[in-house]
């Protein structure tokens, strides 16, 4: 599968060195190996979610009980936990890390993806939910942990999108 | 029919020691009634999400008792959160859903449940091994003191009277009630950890 196996762990390790310990995840393509990273760390709580919303509670619940978490999950899956994130993590001041795969942009080939990938950024600006792009692996780790730090100290969500440029290599 | 207030007051005394999470509104303002302490949190919007907070909360503290009021509204939002619960079966969690059959904090307009939705039977369905439905206050305090003392998921529905208080915004402020939970939580770990190390 073309997906970066080398950029998925690069990911993974900047989380761990954000002293993430619970990981909430809707599987997709993007996302495989770093949900496997994530199943294969005995020191990491996964959970899989049904739906990505209740990542928002399961992430809300971790932080009243002290331990950082992320939320794993598409464009797709931002979309559906939208109500959580305004009526849980806004109202209540929760510091949500979510890393979201960001299909649906140039070079996306599934034409499902796209409608989505249009809508992506504008909504994380009318939220107002700062964000920024993982693209390149040798920035990665600087951005998570500035992410994370800006959404502890704001008490607010945060969004980090995983490009296709650091997630997809194309097959030669 | 018995009363979510009659069912809180009976089992208010067991809270202390416990995590509370309640959804919104009615059941909020009923517990608050009751006395508020630091140790519950009302979800006070969200629908569908008490389940999975009660979660976050269980799976991130296993050694502490967590107890979720719901609503039959507000799961019916998230059933598929019964899934998550069955996955992860975290064996310090009690869920209670207030069934009234009714969207009672909106003014009163009937659920699924009131033409036959049963879910204890989506619950079960979704692999919860613990589930009961309960109609009288003598059944639903027998059921939440077993459910308190067995060390496994209990999901429990409770079928409840669609009456509430008249209004539902209450004195403390929400951020007060997020903050002073966490503070709360923040106490306790940092006594449980102190006691571990006095123990090593
Ligand atoms: C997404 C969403 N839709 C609608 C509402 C409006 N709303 C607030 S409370 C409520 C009813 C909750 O019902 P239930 O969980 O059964 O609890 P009850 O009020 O009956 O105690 C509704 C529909 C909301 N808060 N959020």
């Amino acid at each position: 599968m073309p997906v970066s196996l080398a950029n998925s762990g690069v990911v993974y390790d900047a989380l761990k060195k954000c002293d993430i310990g619970l990981v909430s995840a809707l599987p997709e393509t993007w996302l495989v190996h770093l949900i496997r990273m994530a199943e294969d760390d005995p020191k990491m709580i996964l959970v899989r979610l049904a739906k990505e919303e209740e990542g928002v509670g399961i992430s809300a619940g971790a932080h009243f009980a002290g331990v950082k978490s992320a939320m794993l999950m598409q464009n797709h899956g931002f979309l559906a936990s939208i109500n959580g994130i305004v009526s849980l993590a806004q109202l209540y001041r929760i510091p949500l890390l979510m890393l979201i795969s960001y299909r649906g942009h140039f070079g996306e080939r599934d034409p499902w993806q796209t409608q989505g990938g249009g809508v992506t950024e504008p909504l994380l600006r009318s939220l107002g939910i700062p964000y920024s792009f993982l693209d390149d692996p040798a920035k990665v780790e600087k951005r998570i942990a500035e992410a994370q730090t800006w959404a502890y100290a704001s008490l607010h969500p945060a969004a980090l999108l995983l490009t296709r440029e650091l997630m997809w290599e194309e097959p030669a | 029919m018995m009363q979510r207030f009659e069912c809180l007051r009976a089992i208010y005394d067991q809270l202390e020691n416990c995590l509370v999470v309640t959804i919104m509104g009615a059941v909020a303002c009923e517990l608050q009634s009751l006395g508020h302490k630091p140790n519950f949190f009302y979800l006070q919007h969200a629908m569908g999400l008490g389940s999975s907070t009660g979660l976050g909360l269980a799976l991130c503290l296993p050694q502490q008792k967590v107890v979720v009021f719901d609503g039959d509204g507000s799961i019916l939002m998230n059933l598929g959160g019964y899934t998550t619960l069955a996955r992860y079966r975290p064996k310090n969690l009690v869920h209670v859903v207030f069934d009234n059959e009714s969207l009672l904090s909106v003014g009163g307009f009937p659920t699924a449940t009131s033409t036959g939705s049963d879910l204890e039977g989506v619950a079960h369905a979704s692999g919860i091994a613990r589930t009961k439905t309960v109609h009288t206050i003598e059944e639903f305090k027998h059921a939440f003191d077993d459910a308190l003392r067995t060390n496994d998921l209990t999901s429990m529905v409770a079928k409840v009277e669609a009456v509430g208080p008249k209004g539902y915004v209450t004195e403390l402020a929400l951020l007060e009630n997020r903050f002073q939970f966490k503070r709360y939580i923040e106490k306790l770990t940092t006594e449980a950890r102190r006691h571990g190390e006095r123990k090593n």
